[in-house]
């Protein structure tokens, strides 16, 4: 009996042992918490309130990441900026897993024309860096936060496509998904019950790993001035203001990069817990 | 049907398709854009300009054709090496071009010797240790050096170096590598090496997963077992097999470097492909974005050739 208990662990079990995973989540679960007190506009001070007479001010117990050229709290725009990165890496990310799978499973289990198809556009999306990719579709689109998400959709939705037909195409090949269909089984029921399960740990690790990405993304467009517009807080827009105060204002331009860092460590590491918790053969017991 | 099953051939079509469809999707996002050329030229001063005005300057700049014909006029001319006009500096994109580029190839070269040095060498310091103190710290700078966006590595080093330092070569005009080659390297330096830490860390997971993988081969216990010199085996058994993937990495790495570095570009004024394409962007410079992220996409195609023949040459299994 105990035996079997043992095996039916979850990977959840097997992630919160990962010191990588625990760690990510955590920094993760941090950051989350303080977009949501920016949601729900509890911030310390309003993030783009401005204040003459605490321009540039050193982090205090009043404003723990100091003051911008404005007297803005960089505390509060962090927590606001930390909240348009997520929200605009969720967004795209979401768009972009899904389509990406939908596409990689029936371009994997169908190959054939469609399947050409679907490589052939995904080749024209890999000639080129994301970043630049990125540029030209914003600069079509306009640079609000839903343009921004919408061009990190379409820059990762290939990367999807791709992780996502590859191991279709191999299982395609596999006695038991052959059986199933030998079987009669309907096609929805063997990618639903066999094919889908199978992906599963990788495209979760897709999506951590992308996650990071488009925050990196993300940020760098802002920081190009081609994502969110002033005065809204963003990180990006905050580093790229700290140019021309970083040098006698440090804080100006540690807060958002520490923000920017941990945002991305975090899901790099929680990207590796998963790695780690879903593939048997990696479990540390 | 013979002729089609050719690898070769095979290559040569899906690398034609692949230029080709990236030319459509350039053309087509940019004519998405509100706004065209006039209204960025003419700002406020547009809804001034009488029809007939509007209607040659449309033709001067050669957007009063079908989108059918615009897009042949500019690739047709694109393949017999006229790149268009930048027309707020008069310019020929082709000329643009021919000193943007080796400001790139030069900034890319640097930054990937760089990066793939520091990279393998710290990937082979990880994996002598694997979950050891050395692999940890191997791994701390990788996972580091992929979350420190370039853009705050490079505003942190300008105001430590240009405030506290008083050294900021980027503050003065470019210079070629061939008009003062002191200078030059001077201003490649920082961004250079900025780049260098963001090519290094997906080398050095790469050379570190590699080098564990081979390690633990039956080959290498058995050149271990005859009593080959330990540091032979390392040096030559394990890093030669070991190739393989990090050559990969280099090639894709390179490939991002030629057009992914705009931001970099941007921040240490360095004139190259990314700078330009930006530029174009901002002023809604069709033929200028158009060409140049072409010639960036066939970079980057062809690159993608060299390292699938290089690849071929190291590991004599794919032959």
């Amino acid at each position: 009996m105990t035996k079997l208990k043992k095996a039916e662990k979850s990977w959840v079990f097997y992630y919160f042992r990962s010191l990588n995973g625990l760690i990510g989540f955590t920094i993760l679960a941090l950051l989350i918490l303080g977009s949501l007190f920016a949601l729900f506009h509890a911030t310390p001070y309003d993030p783009v309130a401005q204040d003459i007479n605490s321009m540039l001010k050193p982090p205090s117990w009043h404003h723990i990441f100091g003051t911008d050229q404005y007297g803005r709290d960089d505390f509060s725009r962090v927590l606001d900026g930390v909240r348009r990165s997520l929200a605009v890496s969720f967004l795209s990310v979401s768009i972009a897993a899904f389509i990406g799978l939908v596409l990689g499973v029936f371009a994997g289990y169908f190959g054939g024309f469609f399947d050409t198809i679907v490589m052939r556009l995904s080749d024209v999306f890999f000639a080129f860096p994301a970043i630049l990719m990125a540029l030209a579709i914003v600069s079509s689109l306009g640079h609000t936060w839903l343009d921004t998400a919408i061009a990190i959709a379409i820059v990762y939705t290939p990367i999807f496509v791709r992780v996502i037909r590859g191991p279709v195409l191999s299982l395609r090949e596999m006695d038991y998904i052959k059986s199933a269909r030998v079987l009669g089984f309907s096609t929805p029921r063997v990618l639903f019950k066999h094919v889908l399960p199978n992906v599963v740990p990788i495209f979760l690790v897709q999506i951590a790993l992308s996650l990071s990405w488009a925050i990196l993304t993300e940020s760098g467009l802002s920081f190009l001035g081609l994502g969110t517009q002033a005065p809204d807080a963003s990180l990006g827009l905050m580093v790229s203001e700290a140019q021309s105060t970083a040098a006698f204002a440090w804080w100006t331009l540690v807060g958002p990069a520490l923000a920017l860092v941990f945002a991305v460590v975090s899901l790099n590491l929680v990207g590796d817990g998963l790695r780690d918790s879903l593939d048997p053969t990696r479990r540390s017991v | 049907m013979s002729i089609l099953r050719n690898r070769i051939t095979t290559k040569i079509l899906t690398v034609a398709s692949t230029l080709f469809g990236i030319s459509v999707f350039v053309f087509v996002v940019l004519r998405v854009v509100p706004g065209d050329t006039i209204s960025s030229s003419f700002g406020i001063e547009t809804s001034a300009l009488t029809p007939e005005k509007i209607a040659s300057l449309k033709a001067y700049f050669g957007i009063d054709k079908s989108l059918v014909g615009q897009y042949w006029t500019w690739l047709s001319g694109f393949v017999s090496g006229n790149f268009g006009l930048s027309y707020h500096t008069g310019v020929p994109v082709t000329s643009l071009t021919l000193h943007s580029f080796p400001v790139t190839l030069e900034l890319a070269l640097l930054a990937t010797i760089i990066g793939v040095t520091v990279g393998t060498l710290l990937g082979f310091y990880s994996a002598s240790q694997p979950g050891g103190r050395r692999d940890f710290v191997g791994q701390i700078f990788g996972l580091m050096a992929l979350s420190l966006p370039s853009f705050v590595l490079s505003t942190a080093i300008i105001a430590v170096s240009a405030n506290k330092l008083h050294y900021f070569p980027n503050g003065f005009e470019y210079a070629p590598p061939w008009v003062n080659i002191g200078l030059n390297l001077q201003q490649m330096m920082y961004p250079a090496i900025v780049l260098g830490i963001a090519v290094a860390a997906p080398v050095m997971r790469t050379a570190r997963s590699s080098f564990i993988e081979v390690q633990d081969k039956d080959f290498i216990r058995t050149a271990i077992g005859k009593g080959v010199n330990p540091r032979r085996v390392r040096f030559v058994h394990v890093l030669r097999n070991a190739l393989n993937p990090i050559v990969t990495m280099t090639g894709i790495q390179f490939g991002y470097l030629l057009g992914g570095a705009v931001i970099v570009e941007q921040i240490f004024a360095l004139p190259g492909m990314g700078r330009q394409i930006l530029d174009g962007i901002t002023k809604r410079e069709y033929a200028t974005v158009q060409s140049t992220v072409l010639i960036v996409a066939i970079t980057f195609v062809l690159i993608n050739l060299l390292t699938d023949f290089i690849y071929q040459k190291v590991d004599p299994r794919i032959r």
